[in-house]
């Protein structure tokens, strides 16, 4: 028997409106793997990130990450996104703050911690991406790669047991996409759970568990990278791969 | 008299100044005082309006729509003069003083809102969401992520609308208020002589070129470094 899946997600359906965007989704992650989502724009693969940290409530379904049940309107939905880190597009660094500031924040009003400790824990993080010498730029002073390393610097310093990451590279000039995907392998190698949508597919051949096709909001086909990108069971898969590596 | 002699002795007559001098230096400490209460209650009322409506909370934000377009849509003096002969007839009596800075405290607070109400909505969502994610709550990230970043924006067009209603002090006077330009024109009626109208604008340059130029300066020690 395998262990509990460390996120648990079933029968994910999103509406927004009349748009039905998940059509019935269900996502198992285990513990220590790294799933890699991919899909045609639209399909739904950045609404079911979000669901699964509830920035995105779901309209129906349930779901559950390192066994605390997120929809539950008794859940501590601020204590639990403490174990659930996000990784976005446009890195969304808080500009008025430093590298640093932007690392302690929550490890100072979430966590409590005080100042001097947030800071030696932030100063931690900043050292696992590479970027212990930028604690004190603004992410105005920093490259696009350095901003997305801060990004991830601030969801690891709070030690989650998931890492989610949505386009991490899409806002990317190419030269600075290998900085990024190489702090990610790094993650991988301590053990991180991630799920992470991307269009790097050497990334996905090089460093994911399982690959998993999303079209129209349902999961289409799911399987180890070697399998899905060589030997698509699908037509929509087979296309969207076809027209992928063209690029 | 020359033309220019003239001139000199109804705006500058050297006399009627010094005779007036003490007048216009009580008006402008009265000045000074209600211009500072303004500022104070009418931006922090501003920015608890702008804060209660980012709570989202529907009937609550028709409510301070409406007070906010209510208090732009009517001429300052017009409040001043309700609330200062209106207000007798509802039992309540307030003096020129608490009427005027009540009237212009709630004008300044209509602007107030609307401008960090903007400076709130211009935060990108992603702000937002970046500090959701990370455990942090609405009032947190309000407070630490949001507003932050919204007063940079605000600080330029509250500074020149700050400026504007409290230029708007003058009103005062209408109301037998003995601000600067009450005193000024209780002067040129005593004396038959224009000047303390002089010694009033040299009195409101005093007060108000220096804010202007601290505004300006305001608005560049605040410029974004994007
Ligand atoms: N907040 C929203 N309101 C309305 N429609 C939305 C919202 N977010 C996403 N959508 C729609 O949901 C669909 C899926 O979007 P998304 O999950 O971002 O797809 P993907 O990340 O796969 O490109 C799209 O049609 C998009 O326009
Ligand atoms: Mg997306």
């Amino acid at each position: 028997m395998s262990p509990a899946p460390i996120v648990d997600a079933r029968a994910i359906h999103k509406h927004f409106g009349h748009l039905h965007v998940l059509r019935g989704v269900d996502l198992q992650v285990a513990e220590k793997e790294l799933v890699f989502l991919i899909g045609p724009s639209g399909s739904g693969k950045s609404t079911l990130l979000r669901c699964l940290n509830r920035l995105e409530e779901p309209s129906a379904g349930s779901v559950t990450v390192d066994g605390i049940d997120m929809l539950d309107p008794r859940t501590d939905i601020n204590k639990a996104r403490q174990r659930i880190g996000m990784v976005f597009q446009s890195f969304n660094l808080y500009p008025h703050m430093t590298a640093l500031g932007n690392v302690a924040l929550a490890l100072r009003k979430v966590q409590g911690l005080p100042r001097a400790d947030a800071e030696a824990k932030a100063q931690a993080a900043l050292e696992r991406v590479h970027l212990a010498d930028r604690a004190d730029h603004y992410p105005a002073q920093l490259s696009g790669g350095q901003q997305q390393r801060v990004a991830i610097a601030r969801a690891i310093a709070l030690e989650p047991r998931v890492m989610l990451f949505d386009e991490p590279t899409s806002a990317l000039d190419p030269e600075l996409v290998g900085g990024v995907l190489a702090v990610m392998r790094e993650l991988r190698e301590d053990g991180m759970t991630m799920v992470v949508v991307s269009h790097e597919m050497g990334f996905a051949r090089a460093a994911a568990d399982r690959v998993v096709f999303m079209a129209d909001g349902l999961i289409v086909e799911t399987g180890p990278p070697g399998e899905i990108f060589a030997n698509p069971q699908h037509e929509r898969t087979r296309a969207f791969i076809s027209q992928i590596e063209r690029h | 008299m020359t033309g220019w002699e003239r001139f000199t002795d109804s705006f500058f007559n050297a006399r009627v100044m010094a005779e007036y001098l003490p007048k216009i230096v009580d008006g402008f400490v009265l000045t000074v005082w209600l211009a500072l209460l303004i500022i104070v209650a009418g931006l922090a009322l501003g920015l608890l309006l702008a804060v209660l409506r980012a709570f989202g909370l529907r009937p609550l934000n028709w409510l301070i729509v409406f007070t906010v377009d209510l208090f732009r849509a009517l001429p300052p003096l017009v409040i001043i003069v309700l609330l200062f002969f209106g207000l007798p007839n509802a039992g309540i009596e307030l003096s020129g003083f608490v009427a005027s800075w009540l009237a212009l405290t709630l004008v300044l607070m209509a602007f107030a809102e609307e401008i960090f109400w903007a400076g709130i909505t211009s935060v990108p969502k992603g702000q937002w969401e970046a500090a959701r994610s990370t455990g942090l709550g609405f009032v947190q990230t309000l407070a630490f992520v949001v507003l932050p970043q919204a007063l940079r924006i605000t600080i330029p067009p509250l500074t020149n609308r700050t400026i504007a209603i409290t230029k708007g002090t003058a009103l005062a006077s209408v109301v037998a208020v003995q601000d600067i330009l009450g005193a000024a024109n209780a002067g040129v009626s005593f004396s038959f002589n224009p000047s303390p109208l002089t010694l009033g604008a040299i009195a409101y340059l005093i007060l108000f070129f220096p804010v202007v130029v601290l505004g300006r300066w305001i608005e560049t020690r605040f410029a974004w470094r994007r």
